[in-house]
C-alpha cells in the first residue's frame, strides 16, 4: 500500500455499502411534497373514470340504463359488459387460474362488484353520472358462510363453471368448491393422533383456528392511468402495480396488443402490502376507455371502494389436531383448512400453489409427522386473499401453529416457552427437511428465543403475572396481564422457477448494472419499491460488489420499458431475488474490470487480488487500479479479446426459499371491565441473514408489528349474512393511530442464508407473520389461569370483554 | 356548474380562480394549483394525508369545500421549507430519523406537526401521539416519526435559545 492509499476499512466506510445505516435517497422529494404518485399524474385531455357498483352480493343484473348518465354534460361514455364482449374483456383472467368479471355479466357475486365504468370529463362530472345509471337487479340468496356454501343445496354463485368438475388446481366437488390442495402424509398422521389419543403417555389437542378477513389498506388506495397513442400504437398504463411486468404480460395476452407496444410504469407507490399485486377491473375499463377514446384515461378508487371491492387477504378457517408426549414432545399435526376466497379465485399465489405456502405450518418445531388440506370455497364476497405483508399465506400458517403450541402448553400445563425450547428444529439439523416438504436454509432458533427471554426477564414476567392473578382474585385489581410468545419461521424469496410461476412466468427476478465512464453507476432492477427504499439499499449491495459508492448508483425500477423483466416486489422477495442478481450482476461487472486491470497492470488476472474499492497486484500494494479508473478504461481502451464497455445484467433464479425466523415477547395489560388492551411492551427479535441496512431493517420491523396490532385488535372485513360490508370506512376499519401505536424494541442475530450470494434473507414481512401470533397470544395467555383456552381474532374491546364475561369475571 | 370566484393566499402567493362551489379544497389545490404534495387517502376525513394549514390550523382538506377556504391563509407541503429554500428542521429530521418510508402520509405529518410544534414547543412523547393522531401511516408504526418530532423540537428550541 501507499502513503495515498487510505486503509482498507476507510475506504469501505465510504462505499456505504452492506450494513451502513445509510440515510434514504428516495426521502429528498418525499419530505418535499415531490413524491409522483398515480393520482399526481396529470395529462392534456385526461378523462376520469368511476364505477357503478353494486349494492347486492348477489343478484342478478335483470336492465342497465345509460341513458340519463350519457345525457349528462361532460359524460363520454358509459361501459357495461354488453360493451367489453365484442374485445372478450368483460371477464378476465385470475393469477390463480380462474376468471374474474370485468363489469358484470349478468349477475353480481359481491358487494360493490363493477356493474358499469362512467367515463367523464372531470371527477365530479363521473361521481354524478354514477349516480344516473338505472340499474334494476333481482335479489338472489346470499351465501357467507364457506362452511354453509358446500352444503348440498346452497346457492349455485358462479353459475358460469356451475358444471366445471376439474378447476385450475384440480378437482371440484362442489359448484362451489374450488380446489382441494394436500401436502404430506394423512395415513401417518391420523396414526400418530389415533396413537396419542389412546395412549396414557400422551395428549391430542384440537381447536379451530380463524384467522379473519382483514385488508392491507395501503394509504395511497389502488389506480392508473392509461394512455393509448394512436399515432405511434403504444399504450403506456401509470399504475399502483407492484409486479410491473406480469401487468404487461397479462395485459399483452388479454388486449392482443403487442407485448413491446406497451409500456407499464408504476411510478411511487404510496404503500402496498399485497394489495397491489393483483389486475383489477379499474385497470382494464381504464385501458379500454383510452382505446375507445383515444385519450389518457384516469381510475383511481376511493377508500370505500378499496375496502369493499379491491382484494382482501386471510379468510382462511383452520381446524387444528396436535399430538405430543406427556412430556412435551409434539408428534404429529393435522390440519384442515377451509379458505374463503370469495367470487371469484383471484389469490396472488404462484401457480402450483393454490394455498400459498401455508405448507410451512409446521413452523420452528421439529414435528415428524404432518398433513396439510385445504379446500377453497367460493362465497359472496368480494375476491382476493392476497399475501398482507406476508409471503402467500405464511401469516396464516405462523398463526396458526403458535396458537396450536399455546394451545397444547394448556394441555400440559407447561410453560409455552419450554414446549418451544423442545420441539424448536436445532442449529445442527439445517439444512432441515419439514414433514409438508420444505428445506429450511438456516436457523439457530434457541439462541434467538434465549436472548429475548434474558432481555426481557422472561421469569420476573410469570412471577408478576402470577402475582397479579392473586391480586385479581383478592379483588385489588381489575386488570390482568398478558404475556405472549412466538417463534416464527418464514419462508420468502419466491421463487426457484422450477417450483414458483405466475400465470406461467418463473419468478426469477434481475438486475442490469451500467457503469457509466467516470465511475459512476445506473442500475435497474425487475422490482418495485413501495416504500421499501430499494434505491437506498441496492445501491448498498452493489457498493460493496463492485466498489463504487452507493451514492453514486442510481437504481430504477418499474418502468418496463427500461428495467430487466422480473416478477415485481411482494411476499419479501426484493432482497432474496432481486438483491441477489444485483450481487451476481455486480460481479460479472468486477470480473470484466479485473480482465481491464490486468492488461493495464500487464499481470495476469489471477495476479490480482480485490481490495475493496480496486485492484492489486498481489505481493506489490503499490501497483492498483481503482474502479473509477477502470471504469474510464472500459470506454477508452481497446483490451485485446474484450468489448469496450461496461455492463452486465442478471437474471437470477434462487436455488431454494430463504427462512427468516423470530422470537418475539410482548406484555399487555388487559381490563377486565371495559377489554381495553394497552401494550406495554413488546420485543421482536428478528433474524433476517446478513443485514443490508439496519436503520431500514427498523423500520420494517416497526411497521409490520403496527400492522399486526391492527390485525389482532380489531381490524376486520366483517360482513353481515345479507352479504353487507359493515367496515367499509377507516370509521369501523380499525388503523392504529399514534396513540394505540405502542413502542417497540428491536434485536437481532444474524444467521446467513447458505445459497443467497450476501447471505440475506428478506425482512418486510416477518413482524407482521411473527407479531399477530405474539399479540393473539399474550390476549389468550392473559385469561389462561381462568381456564381459558382459544378465542378468535380480532380481540376488540368487546370481544375481549366477552372473553371475561364467558369466564364468570364480571362478578 | 356556475363558478365561483375565490381569492386566497397558498404558500405566500396570491392566488385567484373561478372554481365550483362543491369543489373540495384538496382538488382545487392539486388539480387547480398543481400542488401534488398533499395526497388523498381516504375521502372522509379519518387519514389526514391532506392535511394542511389554514389560518394557524390543522385541516384535512378533503372534507372543506373551496369556497370555505376564500379569503383564507393557506400553507401546504410544499410551503414548508425555510424562506431561503433550505429544509426547514422537520424536513430534515424525518429523513434523519427514518420517519417516512413510502411517503404517501409524510407530506400531511410533517404540515400537522409544524402546526404541534407551533402550538406547543415542546411537547412530550404522549403530546407528540396525541397530536399527530389525526394522521395515518401504514408504513412506519409511528415510532421514528415521533422521535423525528421531538428531535426536531429540541433543535428548534435549542436554536432559540441561542439566538436570545
Amino acid at each position: 500500500m501507499n502513503e495515498q492509499t487510505p486503509p482498507a476499512t476507510e475506504r469501505a466506510e465510504k462505499l456505504k455499502g452492506l450494513g451502513c445505516a445509510r440515510k434514504r435517497v428516495e426521502d429528498a422529494r418525499f419530505i418535499q411534497g415531490k413524491g409522483n404518485y398515480v393520482d399526481d399524474i396529470k395529462m392534456p385531455g385526461m378523462l376520469f373514470g368511476d364505477f357503478v357498483r353494486s349494492p347486492y352480493a348477489h343478484a342478478r343484473v335483470v336492465s342497465v340504463d345509460k341513458a340519463a348518465a350519457l345525457a349528462l354534460p361532460g359524460v363520454v361514455a358509459v361501459l357495461t359488459a354488453a360493451d367489453l364482449e365484442p374485445l372478450n374483456l368483460h371477464w378476465m383472467p385470475t393469477l390463480a387460474g380462474d376468471k374474474q368479471m370485468v363489469l358484470a355479466d349478468g349477475k353480481v357475486l359481491f358487494q360493490g362488484q363493477e356493474v358499469a365504468f362512467v367515463v367523464a370529463e372531470d371527477r365530479y362530472i363521473a361521481a354524478d353520472a354514477v349516480e344516473l345509471v338505472e340499474v334494476e337487479y333481482e335479489e338472489l340468496p346470499v351465501v357467507t358462510d364457506p362452511f354453509k356454501a358446500l352444503d348440498p343445496d346452497a346457492p349455485v354463485l358462479r353459475e358460469d363453471i356451475a358444471d366445471q368438475k376439474e378447476g385450475a388446481h384440480g378437482p371440484r366437488r362442489h359448484p362451489n368448491h374450488i380446489f382441494t390442495w394436500e401436502q404430506g402424509d394423512e395415513a401417518a398422521t391420523n396414526a400418530v393422533l389415533a396413537g396419542a389419543a389412546q395412549s396414557e403417555n400422551a395428549v391430542v389437542v384440537e381447536e379451530m383456528i380463524q384467522y379473519h378477513r382483514c385488508h392491507p389498506c395501503p394509504l395511497e388506495t389502488c389506480g392508473c392511468v392509461a394512455s393509448m397513442d394512436k399515432v405511434n400504437g403504444k399504450l403506456t398504463v401509470w399504475g399502483t402495480f407492484q409486479a410491473p411486468h406480469a401487468v404487461r404480460t397479462i395485459a399483452s395476452l388479454i388486449s392482443g396488443i403487442a407485448e413491446h407496444n406497451i409500456r407499464i410504469v408504476s411510478p411511487d407507490i404510496g404503500g402496498g402490502f399485497g394489495t397491489k399485486v393483483g389486475v383489477y377491473p379499474g385497470y382494464i375499463c381504464a385501458i379500454v376507455a383510452s382505446i375507445v377514446t383515444g385519450v389518457p384515461v384516469k381510475w383511481v378508487e376511493d377508500r370505500i371502494e378499496n375496502l369493499i371491492a379491491t382484494a382482501f387477504a386471510r379468510d382462511y378457517w383452520m381446524q387444528g389436531k396436535i399430538a405430543a408426549t406427556k412430556d412435551g414432545k409434539i408428534t404429529g399435526l393435522w390440519c384442515h383448512t377451509t379458505a374463503d376466497h370469495g367470487a371469484f379465485d383471484a389469490c396472488a399465489d404462484p401457480s402450483k400453489f393454490p394455498a400459498g405456502f401455508m405448507n410451512i405450518c409446521t413452523g420452528s418445531y421439529d414435528i415428524p409427522t404432518a398433513w396439510l388440506a385445504v379446500d377453497g370455497v367460493y362465497t359472496n364476497k368480494a375476491p382476493g386473499g392476497v399475501a398482507y405483508r406476508c409471503s402467500f399465506r405464511v401469516t396464516e400458517a405462523s398463526y396458526f401453529i403458535e396458537r396450536m403450541i399455546d394451545i397444547l402448553a394448556i394441555k400440559l400445563d407447561m410453560d409455552p416457552v419450554e414446549l418451544r425450547m423442545k420441539n424448536f428444529i436445532r442449529k445442527d439439523q439445517f439444512p432441515y427437511q419439514s414433514a409438508l416438504g420444505w428445506e429450511y436454509d438456516s436457523g439457530d432458533y434457541h439462541t434467538a428465543m434465549e436472548k429475548v427471554l434474558k432481555a426481557v426477564d422472561y421469569d420476573g414476567l410469570r412471577r408478576e403475572q402470577a402475582a397479579r392473578v392473586e391480586a385479581f382474585k383478592r379483588g385489588e385489581t381489575r386488570k390482568l396481564m398478558g404475556i405472549g410468545v412466538s417463534h416464527f419461521t418464514e419462508i420468502v424469496g419466491a421463487g426457484p422457477v422450477k417450483n414458483c410461476d405466475i400465470l406461467g412466468l418463473g419468478m426469477f427476478d434481475s438486475c442490469a448494472i451500467r457503469i457509466h465512464p467516470t465511475g459512476s453507476v445506473t442500475a435497474r432492477l425487475g422490482t418495485i419499491s413501495q416504500g421499501q427504499g430499494h434505491a437506498t439499499t441496492f445501491a448498498q449491495i452493489l457498493a460493496s460488489e463492485i466498489g463504487i459508492p452507493a451514492d453514486d448508483i442510481t437504481v430504477e425500477e418499474g418502468d418496463t420499458d427500461t428495467a430487466p423483466y422480473g416478477l415485481g416486489t411482494y411476499g419479501s422477495r426484493s432482497t432474496p431475488v432481486a438483491g441477489a442478481a444485483a450481487a451476481m450482476a455486480g460481479r460479472k461487472i468486477r470480473a470484466k474490470a479485473q480482465m481491464i486491470a490486468a492488461w493495464l497492470l500487464e499481470v495476469h488476472d489471477d495476479d490480482l487480488e480485490w481490495d475493496v474499492d480496486r485492484f492489486v497486484v498481489k505481493g506489490a500494494p503499490e501497483r492498483f487500479k481503482t474502479m473509477t479508473e477502470l471504469a474510464f478504461a472500459a470506454y477508452n481502451q481497446a483490451v485485446p479479446g474484450l468489448e469496450p464497455g461496461l455492463e452486465a445484467v442478471s437474471y437470477y433464479d434462487p436455488p431454494n426459499m430463504t427462512f427468516p425466523f423470530g422470537a418475539y415477547i410482548s406484555v399487555m395489560d388487559i381490563d377486565v371491565d371495559t377489554g381495553e388492551v394497552e401494550i406495554r411492551r413488546f420485543y421482536a427479535l428478528d433474524d433476517c441473514g446478513t443485514r443490508i441496512n439496519p436503520m431500514i431493517i427498523e423500520g420494517q420491523v416497526h411497521g409490520g408489528l403496527t400492522e399486526a396490532v391492527a390485525i389482532v385488535l380489531g381490524q376486520e372485513i366483517a360482513y353481515d349474512e345479507d352479504g353487507n360490508v359493515m367496515t367499509g370506512t377507516l370509521m369501523d376499519f380499525f388503523l392504529p393511530t399514534a396513540v394505540e401505536a405502542p413502542h417497540y424494541e428491536t434485536d437481532h442475530t444474524t444467521t446467513p442464508s447458505p445459497h443467497h450470494p450476501i447471505g440475506a434473507k428478506g425482512v418486510g414481512e416477518s413482524p407482521n407473520v411473527g407479531g399477530v401470533s405474539c399479540l393473539a397470544n399474550a390476549v389468550n395467555d392473559a385469561f389462561r389461569a381462568f381456564g381459558h383456552v382459544h378465542a378468535q381474532m380480532p380481540h376488540d374491546h368487546w370481544r375481549v370483554w366477552k372473553i371475561a364475561e364467558g369466564l364468570g369475571l364480571h362478578g | 356548474m356556475a363558478k365561483m370566484h375565490v381569492k386566497m393566499t397558498v404558500n405566500g402567493k396570491p392566488v385567484e380562480a373561478l372554481a365550483e362551489p362543491r369543489t373540495l379544497l384538496i382538488h382545487f389545490l392539486r388539480e387547480e394549483m398543481c400542488l401534488t404534495g398533499p395526497h388523498i387517502g381516504c375521502d372522509t376525513t379519518h387519514c389526514g394525508a391532506c392535511t394542511v394549514d389554514l389560518d394557524g390550523k390543522s385541516v384535512k382538506s378533503c372534507t372543506i369545500f373551496v369556497g370555505q377556504a376564500n379569503g383564507a391563509e393557506i400553507t401546504t407541503i410544499e410551503g414548508i421549507a425555510n424562506a431561503d429554500g433550505s429544509l426547514h428542521v422537520l424536513q430534515e429530521m424525518f429523513r434523519e430519523h427514518h420517519g417516512l418510508q413510502c411517503g404517501f402520509c409524510t407530506p400531511g405529518m410533517i404540515v400537522r406537526a409544524h402546526r404541534l410544534l407551533a402550538e406547543n414547543p415542546d411537547p412530550t412523547e404522549a403530546e407528540v401521539r396525541m397530536g399527530i393522531s389525526g394522521n395515518l401511516c401504514r408504513c412506519t408504526g409511528y415510532q421514528n416519526i415521533v422521535k423525528a418530532i421531538l428531535a426536531a423540537a429540541a433543535t428548534l428550541n435549542a436554536e432559540k435559545e441561542a439566538a436570545e
